[in-house]
């Protein structure tokens, strides 16, 4: 089954009218939003609040021989400076390897690593403060190369490689194809440029305590960060999480969070940090730049036969999430297709470069954008359509992937494939210059310009893989509010970070317990943790762990209900009483008590909700790790003029499975969004860093889409609902990002005949001036 | 906030006044280099307007300085003395949690064109700013006035639809902003 939502269709609820799952429901949080009354954590406000700031590294790596802090010091309104011989804890942290100092004291590894921090009575003192620590510095020479980090000295203790997985499925060392492809590939740093910097409010409880209230994806994950660097006891360190202007996952690893709450412990004042732009993109994590060579193989016929695969991915100076982004480049390698033989190495590795971890895609964007050209190389290799190559190999149902795994659940790869080719290709467009790549500048000449047209398929794991239990915790009361009517109040730590999570927990509030009336608990640490908001998680887990906390609170009903009429609540094959309009009723008689008569006490219910559990990957890359998967198509028109390199993104059309459309509106949402952030990688989108220093940490010179770059978005969705999965829904937040790049760059290859092995592409490219991958040493300074 | 340590040995600034959504307010203790977004946010209890780019390109601190958009981060509070501000929190009826929408912020939340709403105050004051100035720009005329401000969720596919939807309500005589004449009403409904 296919359906279609055109962008601007109506929707099919009328705001006011709380919604149901598979409604439009309206956001929460959407009128104070809309009205700037939505408190953000850089909105916070506290009287008597000092400004925190740090100090970072200009250098890439570097020893530090001293540091003075005494002009600081004496500075009026200056009332702490904190080095790291101030943390009182672990001296490091670290999502999933504590490998990152809170303060570096000897060595540095990456520009604009924390160094100290002050807090003063006002930010522009904190920021004079911060100038005036002196910090003597000897500049050493970076690691830079990706490549050589893997054998050269080691940078940290831990050592410079964080992960190398060495997988082989099938023979791949005894067959090889009739044709043979094959290339090398290079994505740079793309950074998750969320709009709401990195802020946060530490107060302290006067006891030993610490309230902090902060954007993150993950707070149980910050909270245990921030009490071991702290030596506090977990209970002591209370988050909450303030309003998160975008994450993309630039938000699952601590950044200000130990810094703001030692400043505060310090001072026992209440602190805020607020970072700027520029400090916003030392201070977080960005996609980790990659080197890919291929090698594909087929038979004659277009059948994939092998795929050959080595994947170096620049982690940077921190393993923040590297193990597992390069799991996921690993596994997701060949893409989704039926290949049954494959050698791929992947590595992820330390360098001096600004440390790289999550951004939405997760390690299968890197890959997709190599595979996808292989695709392309291949079928031309084989004077076949693209397309049909894909379908001719494309996943399904009971196919194995490369690492050994079944897929048991749904894989509508045909299908995406088709409603993303069905949809009608773009008109020519106005006779505007508008329209023209490069815009108003006028330099493109109507006449030069090329339109291309290119298809890419891609796909990726939900959930943590490889054995991570990765549960949420949610509950849900339900009792009289102060009309006597029955109201359902949800507590879940889920991070809401413009997604949508909000709006779908009272969607299955409302579903489950047909009521009207749910609102939403606070988000914090008082309650279980409910894992990340990343890997396309939370409408699963802890869509899961409300749903499964209001049937704890429909049975309770049933049961106080069962009490009053006198009936069993289970017969000898179903119950004997249900939930219906607002009522608990006789199934087989005229009983009936409306909810709010069984509320004498409230009922309180929470749920611990877990997916099927998965596996580790063994030494050769084998096993049932991964515990569903989502899969996208995208086809991408462009125009070119060939001469200038410059593009425009005219269209975009996809084909997304998403098991089942919850809320049709927060969907395209979603998937506009996605693909916006895939055509920025693919045209535009890059961290230039040379020689371990990044060169545009603003957005004046990191360029991201605005509503002139952005290409109209057709979408269609297919639906089959996902076995196993609540509601039989998919996350849907990843895949728009990940094939959307690929399937740019093939058009503009369609439009060009340039090779394009690089992204994002520079008109140096599209000319020819540029060295690309074949030449690595041109680098990204080369533009 | 008098106790505040100022940042330099610089003087204080004088006492201003600042006409903040028909109300004046005065700045007093304050240091002359703070920008007009920081004293919104920190001074006058209007954090509504945006901070995330601190340079001019973003368009979050979008705010209505007698009737035309601005920066608020690149402009010196003390350079908008004798100036109408207005903000996001000055175009709807009535401030706070109780805020009523006006037209544009009900098209936005219908048309699906709020997600993380970071960009969402600015873009709804530039769209104020559009249709009020020119309701007749359609398609790329409207891009490029909305070009000044970045969303990331991006959510410029709503945007557009919730614009053309205003536009429409308008002529038909819809809507046409806040019938007590607020700031979004008081151009709403030009015909062209």
């Amino acid at each position: 089954m296919s359906t279609t939502t055109p962008p601007g269709a109506p929707t099919t609820t009328t705001t006011g009218t709380p919604g149901v799952l598979g409604d439009s429901a309206d956001r929460p949080d959407g009128v104070a939003k809309v009205t700037g009354n939505f408190a953000f954590s850089s909105d916070l406000h506290l009287e008597g609040r000092l400004w925190g700031r740090t100090l970072r590294s200009p250098h890439a790596a570097a020893r530090i021989r001293s540091i003075d802090t005494s002009r600081a010091t004496a500075m009026a309104g200056v009332h702490a400076v904190v080095l790291a011989e101030d943390v009182p804890g672990s001296p490091t942290f670290g999502m999933e390897h504590r490998d990152q100092p809170v303060f570096a004291s000897e060595v540095i590894r990456h520009h604009g690593e924390a160094v100290a921090a002050v807090a003063a009575e006002h930010p522009e003192l904190a920021l004079r403060a911060a100038r005036a620590i002196e910090v003597d510095y000897e500049v050493l020479e970076p690691l830079v190369d990706s490549e050589a980090a893997i054998t050269a000295d080691p940078i940290h203790p831990d050592g410079n490689v964080f992960r190398h997985i060495a997988l082989r499925h099938g023979d791949p060392d005894g067959v090889t194809g009739d044709v043979v492809v094959e290339g090398s590939y290079e994505v740079a740093m793309q950074d998750q440029a969320f709009l709401g910097p990195e802020s946060g409010l530490a107060v302290p409880d006067g006891e030993g305590g610490i309230d902090l209230y902060i954007s993150t994806q993950w707070l149980h994950v910050d909270r245990d960060q921030v009490a071991a660097c702290l030596d506090l006891a977990p209970d002591k360190v209370r988050l909450s999480l303030a309003g998160v202007g975008g994450a993309f996952g630039g938000r699952e690893d601590v950044s200000l969070q130990v810094h703001v709450c030692l400043l505060a412990m310090v001072t026992g004042r209440p602190v805020k940090m607020l970072y700027s732009r520029e400090e916003s993109f030392h201070g977080h994590v960005h996609r980790h730049p990659a080197r890919l060579w291929y090698r594909h193989h087929a038979t004659s016929d277009g059948d994939l036969v092998k795929v050959e695969a080595r994947i170096v991915l620049d982690g940077g100076a921190y393993a923040s999430s590297s193990a597992a982004v390069i799991a996921n480049a690993t596994c997701f390698a060949a893409g989704p297709y039926r290949v049954p033989n494959a050698a791929i190495d992947g590595w992820a590795v330390r360098t001096n470069n600004p440390p790289c971890g999550a951004m939405r895609g997760f390690g299968a964007v890197q890959t997709c954008f190599a595979h996808e050209a292989q695709m392309d190389r291949l079928a031309a290799a084989l004077d076949m359509d693209p397309v049909e190559l894909r379908l001719r190999n494309a996943l399904a149902t009971g196919d194995r992937i490369v690492t050994g795994q079944v897929i048991t659940g749904t894989a509508p790869v045909r299908e995406v494939i088709e409603a993303a080719t069905s949809h009608p290709l773009p008109d020519a467009g106005p006779d505007d210059p508008r329209v023209l790549p490069g815009g108003t500048g006028l330099t493109a000449r109507p006449g030069d310009v090329v339109r291309g047209t290119g298809f890419a398929v891609g796909y990726k794991n939900l959930m943590f893989s490889e054995g991570f239990d990765d549960y949420s915790t949610a509950g849900v009361r339900l009792e009289r509010g102060l009309d006597g009517e029955p109201v359902a109040t949800v507590r879940c730590a889920a991070a809401e970070v413009g997604q949508g999570f909000h709006t779908l927990a009272l969607q299955v509030v409302r579903s489950e317990l047909g009521i009207e009336r749910a609102v939403l608990g606070p988000t914090d640490t008082s309650i279980g943790s409910a894992g990340s908001t990343s890997a396309s998680r939370q409408t699963w887990m802890s869509g899961g762990a409300v749903q499964a906390a209001c049937q704890a609170v429909k049975r309770r009903l049933l049961v106080r209900a069962s009490e009053r009429l006198g009936v069993a609540v289970d017969g000898t094959r179903r119950e004997l009483v249900a939930l219906r309009d607002g009522a608990v009723v006789e199934v087989d008689g005229d009983g009936r008590v409306p909810l709010a008569d069984l509320l004498d006490t409230p009922i309180d219910e929470v749920h611990e909700y877990h997916h099927p559990p998965t596996e580790p990957l063994d030494e050769h890359g084998q096993g049932n790790a991964h515990v569903s998967f989502a899969f996208a198509a995208h086809r991408a028109t462009v125009d070119v003029d060939p001469e200038l390199g410059l593009v425009r993104v005219v269209q975009v059309a996809t084909g997304q499975d998403i098991g089942r459309a919850l809320n049709p509106r927060a969907l395209i949402g979603q998937v506009e969004g996605g693909i916006a952030q895939g055509v920025g990688l693919a045209v535009m989108e890059e961290m230039v860093v040379e020689d371990g220093l990044v060169r545009n940490p603003s957005f004046t010179d990191y360029l991201i889409p605005t509503t002139l770059d952005m290409p109209e978005v057709v979408a269609s969705f297919v639906e089959q609902p996902e076995p196993g999965a609540p509601f039989g829904a998919k996350g849907v937040g990843e895949p728009p990002t990940i094939s959307s790049t690929p399937a740019v760059v093939a058009a503009m290859r369609a439009a060009t005949g340039a090779a394009l092995t690089r992204v994002p592409v520079r008109p140096g490219d599209v000319v020819g001036e540029d060295g690309g991958v074949a030449d690595p040493a041109a680098g990204p300074g080369a533009r | 906030m008098s106790s505040e340590i100022l940042p330099t040995t610089e003087p204080e600034a004088e006492p201003y006044r600042l006409q903040v959504n028909g109300r004046e307010h005065t700045v007093a203790s304050s240091w002359l280099g703070e920008s007009l977004l920081y004293v919104l946010r920190e001074r006058l209890g209007h954090p509504g307007t945006k901070n995330a780019c601190d340079q001019g390109e973003c368009g979050s601190c979008t705010v209505l300085m007698d009737g035309r958009v601005v920066c608020a981060c690149c402009l010196l509070a003390a350079d908008a003395v004798d100036a109408d501000i207005r903000t996001v929190e000055g175009l709807g009826r009535g401030e706070g949690p109780d805020a009523e929408v006006d037209d544009v912020q009900r098209a936005f939340l219908d048309a699906g064109a709020v997600q993380c709403g970071f960009c969402t105050p600015g873009l709804v004051v530039a769209v104020h700013d559009l249709l009020d100035h020119r309701p007749e720009e359609v398609a790329l005329g409207v891009r490029e006035a909305l070009s000044g401000n970045l969303c990331r969720c991006t959510v410029y596919g709503r945007v557009l639809a919730a614009v053309a939807r205003v536009r429409d309500e308008r002529r038909e005589g819809r809507g046409g902003g806040l019938a007590d004449g607020g700031p979004g009403g008081q151009q709403g409904g030009v015909e062209t």
